[in-house]
């Protein structure tokens, strides 16, 4: 449920480098390492049911042989405290718990954070309403089809309620089962007032102190608005606001052609909006692969009732008021001339993320961030300004800007509470997933093409293409949804999986076939003889791997050896 | 990748002829020979592709090509493909840049047989672009080539017609004095579609901003039948034996009355007698009451009892109500036609309503229609009884349910039911109407009312 996620996907506004960080080679240097640790893994978690009792009385003592760093060995009140109960920290709690560690989280607003409540989660819910309603206005797809529908229509506060509803029904379920697991929610703002020591508790009351063995940051991030833009929360908004649906303007202008930006062209074309976008880029779409992006334009934005600015900083966003509209000021990115005014009836900011770091108190343990982003390696380890690190002291999510989704924190957490509890875990960023739930779909996971090839050319490999259509899948064209691409980048002399992008029906469900490839170490000459359900969506990826032109033989140590008769 | 299409070269082999240049010596003799220099077409990449952007030229003015060489990555609405050459030769000239746009047919390069001809079709080339196509062509051109074909002294009243359809300009309060258009996305969409200029659209939107059923309207704005402009056989300033483009709005009527087509219309006729109308009109004329005023008025009582003939089909799949009745009448302007819309006319009274008459006729006329006052009818009347028609046939405006043919109201020889013979006037009437949601029982349902309602007028006047 909440491994969904685009609402913390990094930014178009060159200010965050998301794309910098999650290609960052010294991933790759951990492969082989990742690998033989996950093997471990499998057979402690099969256990780990049983063991409990004992796993917790060997994290007693390991706190107590390892307190000796820096700080003089003393009794903690907890083994892990987690700043922030947003996805990631919610992650970390629960594999903290089964890990046997006595665990507390502190959140100052509400559990879930930005996914489940302003983010993945109830735009997911926007997202179900987008496409029914897209697909019941597709007179040419229900005749397809051989269905009579008429006129359809919504409610928008009945929309609302759902996105709202589904949003406070995630969120008990994660309070809940963090309560049910014992793991302490303790309320207010947290802050770091030293090693191993964090003060919490509401404005006007008095701070809790409490200390813990490690500590984890995961404060996540807000909304990144550029200077210039007056957001007034009615006429010009943020994706928070955006997620109350309290009106759907006639014409709309999205800052920002990521994944929030065009999540929200989907909800709001669907709801029968006009939208422009601008988009700081020379084109839309840029963290996707450009096969992909362009595909994408020509199926999510040409047909719909979108226009679009490329090129252009909004510079100046005026909310509507005093009987005008909102005024949008465009310059040029290059020249930085002047370049439009656009008059419209509400602008959403989706131009990124910005970390939500302020008031931690890092300054108290000499950690200066960068750009708000909390430095950390490839351990998520806290870095201090002299690039020492910070004992005891992990960031995860988007706090630390790496990889800025939902599901890539909760799996860091997860690497973290490894690390804490005895055993070396780097997580492999190149084999989180991302998705983007729009209608098709787009999916991605790795390397784009031209990241690939750039990868290549440095370390002198080649590198093929593979690509099939959903055109030829049977699933698909029964829904009469035949648009769609997978591409596959891997390396013909091995058949390693490089990247794999999809845009498709139900694309986000599918990368996942290729993700846990890519984290298990799957090589494509193994993976083709995998069976796939005949008719299935997941068949077009069955393809994708069979029309690989890979130079090596299969794996001589096949998962099974032995037959097993069915 | 992409894939591979043989297309897009289609010689055109009149080409020019060198002129031979007195005195240069020796080379005269090839000089007689016709230099090839031939166009590259945007191919049609697709059934549905109506127009091709340059993604990016594979080889460079000056470049030598063989057969079957790629040239240009064309985009399509569907995707991207490579563009090979049928023929050797030069790539002389690019007429359209990467990123350009050409419709499909049209040349986007010139291709040259030997090196030397390459400064030949360059020049060609710019004249070309720049005085429009010389006629480099034998293949029969698409209607907007035909354009310069046209001598240039009756190409020049063409002009002002496309003007005198403006019905103003879009007046934006914040696009600093309607210098800039504001258009939303959708509009701006359909306006390239449907051929219609932004600058002649006023804008009905918020502020004044041009919406998508302006677009619309602007493409409608000359919907019904054919009328007579003026008596005139031949309008000034037409030259004979010529062909004259359609401007604008007359390539937006003509895709109209095709899109007519496609709904399937009927028609019901019926005989009414005017006497007691012609009696009221006589007596309230002094007033200022027309008599197309109290034609609209009778039609909008008579479809207050038949709510279904005001109603219309907008999908295909559902009866659209109109909560207003709102009697468009169709007038016939300079250059063209609109429908000045009488807004419920059920509900006005016959001497306001023929003083609003009078007002929409005089901005018509000046062309200061607003677009609420010429695209909001639910129903149209077409009169042409003052040019003495008795009878005629209106085709069936998009968007709306019916629309009403009135002739001439004359004096007829009649037997009534009595047995008697005598004389009365009488008027034809005909309504073309949406069968998917008005059926036969309905209009004559209808017009068995209309024709109570004039044979007994006192309603008219409350």
């Amino acid at each position: 449920m909440h491994s969904t996620l685009s609402f913390s996907q990094a930014t178009t506004v060159p200010t965050t480098n998301y794309a910098f960080h999650s290609q960052s080679p010294i991933n790759l240097r951990f492969c082989g390492l990742r690998r033989e640790a996950f093997g471990i893994s499998i057979l402690t978690r099969s256990s780990s049911g049983r063991v409990r009792l004992s796993t917790r009385g060997r994290s007693k003592r390991t706190s107590a042989s390892t307190g000796n760093n820096g700080t003089p060995p003393k009794s903690f009140d907890y083994d892990l405290i987690i700043i922030g109960a947003g996805v990631g920290g919610h992650g970390a709690a629960l594999h903290a718990v089964e890990k046997g560690l006595k665990t507390a989280i502190i959140e100052g607003d509400v559990v879930g954070g930005t996914c489940v409540n302003r983010g993945c989660v109830p735009s997911k819910a926007l997202l179900a309403v987008s496409g029914r309603m897209r697909e019941l206005q597709s007179e040419h797809h229900m005749k397809a089809l051989g269905l009579q529908v008429s006129a359809a229509g919504y409610d928008r506060q009945g929309v609302a309620d759902h996105a709202n509803n589904l949003a406070s029904k995630i969120r008990s379920n994660l309070t809940n089962s963090m309560k049910a697991l014992g793991v302490d929610i303790l309320t207010g703002f947290g802050t770091i007032v030293g090693p191993q020591k964090v003060k919490y508790g509401k404005v006007g009351f008095t701070d809790n102190v409490v200390t813990a063995k490690d500590i984890i940051i995961a404060t996540g991030s807000v909304p990144f608005v550029p200077k210039g833009i007056e957001v007034d929360g009615k006429t010009v908004i943020t994706s928070d606001h955006a997620l109350k649906l309290e009106f759907v303007p006639d014409w709309i202008a999205i800052v920002g052609s990521g994944y929030i930006g065009l999540e929200f062209s989907d909800v709001y074309t669907a709801l029968g909006s006009e939208v422009t976008f601008i988009e700081a880029l020379d084109q839309l779409m840029p963290g996707f692969d450009p096969e992909i992006s362009k595909l994408a334009q020509r199926v999510l934005i040409n047909p719909r009732k979108i226009d679009y600015h490329t090129g252009v900083f909004a510079t100046k966003i005026t909310p509507a008021r005093d009987g005008k509209p909102v005024i949008v000021e465009l310059t040029d990115a290059k020249t930085k001339e002047h370049k439009d005014t656009l008059e419209v009836d509400a602008a959403l900011i989706a131009t990124g993320r910005a970390p939500f770091t302020y008031g931690l108190g890092l300054e108290n343990i000499n950690v200066v961030t960068q750009r708000g982003f909390v430095p950390v390696d490839e351990r998520m380890r806290v870095i201090d300004a002299n690039g020492n690190l910070v004992p005891h002291l992990y960031c995860i999510g988007d706090a630390n800007g790496k990889m800025m989704l939902a599901h890539a924190a909760s799996a860091q957490g997860i690497s973290v509470v490894e690390q804490v509890t005895g055993r070396d875990h780097v997580l492999n960023h190149l084999s989180v997933p991302a998705a983007c739930f729009t209608h098709p779909e787009i999916s991605m996971v790795g390397l784009t093409e031209p990241q690939a090839r750039e990868k290549a050319e440095k370390e002198g490999f080649e590198i093929s293409v593979a690509k099939t259509s959903f055109k030829a899948n049977t699933k698909a064209l029964a829904e009469n949804e035949g648009e769609g691409l997978a591409k596959l980048i891997y390396r013909p002399d091995n058949g390693e999986i490089l990247g794999v992008h999809i845009f498709g029906l139900h694309a986000a469900d599918l990368i996942h076939e290729a993700s846990n490839a890519v984290a298990l170490g799957t090589r494509i000459q193994d993976i083709r003889f995998a069976v796939h359900a005949h008719p299935t969506l997941s068949e077009v990826l069955d393809e994708l791997f069979k029309s690989a032109k890979v130079n090596a033989p299969e794996s001589t140590s096949s998962p099974i050896s032995e037959p097993v008769a069915a | 990748m992409a894939n591979v299409l043989q297309t897009s070269f289609l010689p055109s082999t009149s080409s020019l002829r060198r002129p031979s240049i007195s005195g240069s010596k020796g080379k005269s003799q090839s000089l007689q020979v016709k230099a090839k220099i031939r166009e590259i077409f945007m191919p049609a990449l697709s059934s549905t592709m109506t127009e091709g952007k340059i993604v990016s030229w594979m080889k460079s003015e000056g470049d030598k090509l063989s057969k079957g060489e790629s040239v240009v990555v064309v985009e399509s609405d569907k995707a991207d493909m490579d563009v090979e050459s049928f023929h050797e030769g030069f790539l002389a000239a690019i007429m359209v840049e990467e990123g350009g746009v050409a419709p499909v047919g049209s040349a986007i390069a010139l291709l040259a047989e030997t090196e030397d001809e390459i400064s030949e079709a360059k020049a060609k080339s710019q004249s070309s672009s720049s005085s429009t196509p010389q006629v480099v062509e034998e293949k029969p051109k698409q209607i907007e080539e035909a354009a310069p074909d046209v001598p240039a002294a009756a190409a020049a009243p063409s002009v002002p017609v496309a003007k005198a359809v403006t019905l103003g300009s879009a007046v934006h309060p914040a696009s600093e004095g309607g210098k800039r258009i504001v258009a939303s996305p959708y509009a701006k969409k359909l306006a390239k579609e449907l051929k219609v200029d932004l600058g002649t659209v006023v804008g009905s939107g918020p502020l004044g901003r041009i919406v998508a059923k302006d677009v619309e309207a602007a493409a409608v704005a000359v919907p019904v039948a054919a009328s007579p402009a003026k008596p005139d056989p031949v309008a000034p300033g037409i030259e004979l034996g010529t062909v004259v483009p359609f401007t604008t709005m007359q390539g937006a009527v003509s895709r109209n009355m095709v899109e007519s087509l496609s709904v399937p219309t009927f028609r019901v006729g019926y005989t009414i007698t005017t006497n007691a109308l012609d009696a009221l009109y006589k007596k309230i004329k002094s007033k200022g009451v027309t008599m197309t005023a109290l034609l609209a008025k009778a039609t909008a009582l008579a479809l207050v009892q038949h709510p279904v003939v005001n109603s219309c089909c907008r999908d295909g799949n559902s009866f659209t109500y109109n909560s207003s009745i709102n009697i468009a009448v169709a007038v016939a302007i300079d250059g063209g036609l609109i429908t000045p819309v009488l807004q419920d006319a059920d509900k006005v009274d016959i001497y306001t309503l023929s003083r609003k008459w009078k007002e929409l006729v005089d901005k018509a006329r000046a062309k200061q229609l607003q677009p609420h006052e010429y695209n909001t009818g639910t129903f149209t009347l077409s009169n042409l009884g003052m040019f003495g028609v008795d009878r005629f046939d209106a085709i069936l405006p998009p968007g709306t349910g019916a629309i009403m043919a009135v002739g001439a109201s004359q004096p007829t020889v009649v037997a009534s039911k009595d047995g008697r013979i005598g004389m009365k006037n009488q008027m034809q009437v005909n309504v073309t109407a949406d069968h998917r949601v008005i059926y036969g029982a309905d209009l004559a349902a209808f017009l068995q009312t209309l024709a109570k309602i004039v044979e007994d007028p006192k309603d008219l006047t409350f």
